[in-house]
């Protein structure tokens, strides 16, 4: 076990080693940087100097090695529209972005996997029907119109909540500010969450009773029926239990592109989040914000993958002793 | 004459396709004694698994009981609400299936497994069910029962699965078990094991089988009587020496010809020449006809029906009792 974590801990390094690489690489493929700070009548001689304090006359190998060395303490560098620390940036509008993906995914799931299961029991029944019908549409719907037509719906139409923003937020310790607290806050994050999280709600409903009907078919059901478990047991126990074992890996990379597709749904509701600084960036060209948020990500990616992997260890014991023997 | 554990009477097992409606049972009728045990053999498709099925009330749709009543113990249970019914599997009517491998949950501990099914049917706590469940471990001949009740299904071997199978059938002490080919899956070198584990926990508790297999071998140890099934009906039934030694029914005696001599009879059936015919395309008349070496004009239009015949029940128009074609059958 403890094998299999380091050697899965020493993967995830390399893989984060790459995406620094990539990075870094778009500082140099992207134009000088150097031109970013100073404007067309600095002299040259000042231009030079910035070259030299930014480092960027030393060795390739040198300048990516120094990036890495500061990435690994968090730091990034200077943003160039804002002229403030990069990492500062991203962690002020951090929370906004995670607790809006947090509660997409737990919503995605908490409706989602409760629906896979019904619909997988009662798989002639009408209701069943009419949701795999609605969930081909959540499949299929752009996440961006869903935002549009729930905005004109719930915002413009019915008044109930509100259009854009965070709402309220409470400052917590360790400077996170959060919308959970407030009434505001919790009404602003309902139709975000709702539009983030619908595409993967649909994707975990048929998953989940796909793998339902798959696992009702199973001689250990049967057996589990022939010993007259109760029908309750069979499918909430037995049944659900096995279902959920490959839901937790595509849950899992869910809520990586939950983060990641964060970007389209904060545009449409103007969610002061890392999505919206990151589009900013690209406008502007923002090298630093763009590579930092690039690292964050796969950072993401990577950790909840190894997590994946432990809860799948914790929840199959076949898996376990495979794993014990590597 | 005690009254039978389980009677089925012409018992019709129907699936309804788009394509019509297909008979895969066909009257059946047979009665097991409380300790009887009833061997059930014929080829692959007679029927064998789903009449099991059928008497324990897990036919999935589109298959259904289209007709004729299951008895247990005297009282009808084809009818019965599926709560009621769910009730008596396991309790009074245990299972085994052909995949040991398969057929535990490869998430749940074996304990566990074996607790939950205790505490469904019998009115003990979880630590008497826990220690209910070693012991029986430990007489289905699991070494070390009180260590490897925590143990995972798939660190048990094929045979040991199969042990813990039977376990499981037997924990609520069923008055009937139906085992459905328990060691065609098996390791050549354990199925005799547990087929004599099988055979004594039942003589024990007198617990009545319905052991449906292929092994003539294992029917002639192990079985008090037989049922020869074709296309789904049963073509004879009677004693395991009478049929075994002396079958009427000309596709029993192809069977039985298969063996050269019980006792070195390890092998599955060899088939008859030709093949049984499928659901869809069964002959008018006896379903055995384009295959039977003894047909005859009556054999074509009338479906014959189980007679006696010395000790046993055959389905053949050469013994209906009137001479006709026992010449011929001899
Ligand atoms: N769901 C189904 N739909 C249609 N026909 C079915 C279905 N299930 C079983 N049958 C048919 O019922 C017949 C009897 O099947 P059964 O499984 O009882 O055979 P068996 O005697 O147990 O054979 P085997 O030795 O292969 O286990 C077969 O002809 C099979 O094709
Ligand atoms: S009824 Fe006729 S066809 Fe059928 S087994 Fe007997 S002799 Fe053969
Ligand atoms: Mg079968």
């Amino acid at each position: 076990m403890l094998a299999f974590i380091l050697r899965r801990l020493l993967q995830s390094a390399l893989v984060l080693l790459s995406v620094a690489l990539i990075a870094f690489a778009m500082f140099r493929f992207v134009g000088d940087p150097v031109n970013q700070l100073v404007s067309l009548d600095t002299p040259a001689d000042q231009v030079r100097q910035i070259r030299q304090s930014l480092g960027l006359d030393d060795p390739v190998l040198v300048q990516f090695g120094r990036y890495v060395m500061n990435a690994l303490r968090f730091d990034f560098g200077i943003s160039y529209q804002f002229r403030q620390p990069v990492t500062a940036l991203l962690a002020e509008r951090a929370p906004a972005t995670l607790e809006l993906a947090l509660v997409s995914a737990l919503f995605s799931l908490v409706v989602g996997i409760p629906m896979g299961v019904y619909t997988a029991l009662r798989r002639d029944g009408v209701l069943a029907r009419l949701f795999q019908a609605v969930s081909l549409v959540g499949v299929s719907l752009p996440t961006f119109l869903i935002g549009i037509l729930l905005i004109y719906l719930f915002a413009v139409q019915l008044g109930w909540l509100p259009s854009f923003g965070r709402g309220e937020t409470v400052k917590l310790a360790g400077g996170w500010t959060t919308g959970l607290l407030t009434v505001s806050g919790l009404k602003a994050l309902i139709l975000p969450a709702v539009t983030l999280g619908l595409f993967q709600m649909t994707l975990i409903m048929r998953l989940v009773r796909a793998e339902m009907l798959e696992v009702l078919r199973t001689d250990y059901i049967r057996f589990a029926r022939a010993r007259g478990l109760t029908t309750r047991a069979v499918h909430f126990g037995h049944a659900l239990k096995n279902t959920l074992v490959p839901v937790i890996t595509i849950a899992g990379l869910q809520l990586g592109s939950i983060i990641a597709f964060a970007i389209i749904t904060e545009t449409v509701f103007q969610w002061p989040g890392m999505g919206v600084l990151f589009l900013k960036a690209v406008q502007n060209v923002d090298i630093p914000i763009m590579a930092a948020y690039l690292v964050m990500i796969s950072g993401l990616f990577v950790i909840i993958n190894l997590a994946v992997d432990l809860l799948y260890a914790a929840v199959d014991p076949r898996l376990r002793v495979t794993l014990k023997g590597a | 004459m005690t009254e039978p554990v389980l009677s089925v009477r012409d018992l019709t097992v129907e699936f309804v396709t788009r394509r019509g409606t297909l008979r895969a049972i066909d009257s059946v009728s047979f009665d097991i004694a409380p300790g009887e045990v009833l061997g059930v053999v014929g080829e692959s498709g007679a029927g064998k698994s789903l009449t099991g099925t059928a008497v324990i009330g897990l036919l999935d749709p589109p298959g259904r009981i289209a007709g004729g009543e299951i008895r247990l113990s005297g009282r009808r249970i084809d009818d019965l609400p599926a709560d009621e019914m769910r009730r008596i599997r396991g309790k009074r009517i245990g299972m085994v299936f052909q995949d040991p491998l398969t057929s535990l949950n490869p998430l749940y501990r074996v304990g566990d497994q074996l607790v939950e099914t205790i505490m469904t049917h019998l009115p003990v706590g979880r630590d008497e069910a826990r220690r209910r469940a070693i012991d029986l471990l430990a007489e289905v001949g699991i070494p070390a029962p009180e260590r490897r009740i925590d143990g995972w299904p798939h660190e048990f071997s094929g045979g040991m699965r199969q042990r813990v199978v039977i376990a499981l059938a037997l924990c609520a002490e069923p008055d009937l078990v139906i085992a459905d080919e328990p060691t065609t899956a098996l390791d050549v070198s354990v199925q005799a094991q547990i087929i004599a584990l099988l055979k004594r926990l039942c003589r024990e508790r007198g617990t009545a089988v319905m052991l449906i297999t292929h092994d003539m071998g294992v029917i002639a140890e192990t079985a008090d009587r037989v049922a020869v099934m074709y296309a789904g009906r049963i073509v004879e039934i009677g004693p395991v020496r009478e049929v075994v030694k002396h079958p009427r029914h000309p596709y029993a005696q192809g069977l039985m010809g298969s063996i050269p001599a019980l006792e070195e009879s390890r092998e599955r059936l060899q088939q008859i020449e030709g093949s049984m015919p499928r659901l869809a395309a069964i002959p008018k008349g006896c379903a055995f006809n384009p295959r039977c070496p003894h047909a005859f004009a009556r054999c074509m239009v009338e479906k014959p029906v189980l007679l006696e015949s010395g000790a046993s029940r055959v389905a053949c128009w050469l013994h209906d009792g009137t001479g006709l074609g026992e010449e011929t059958a001899a």
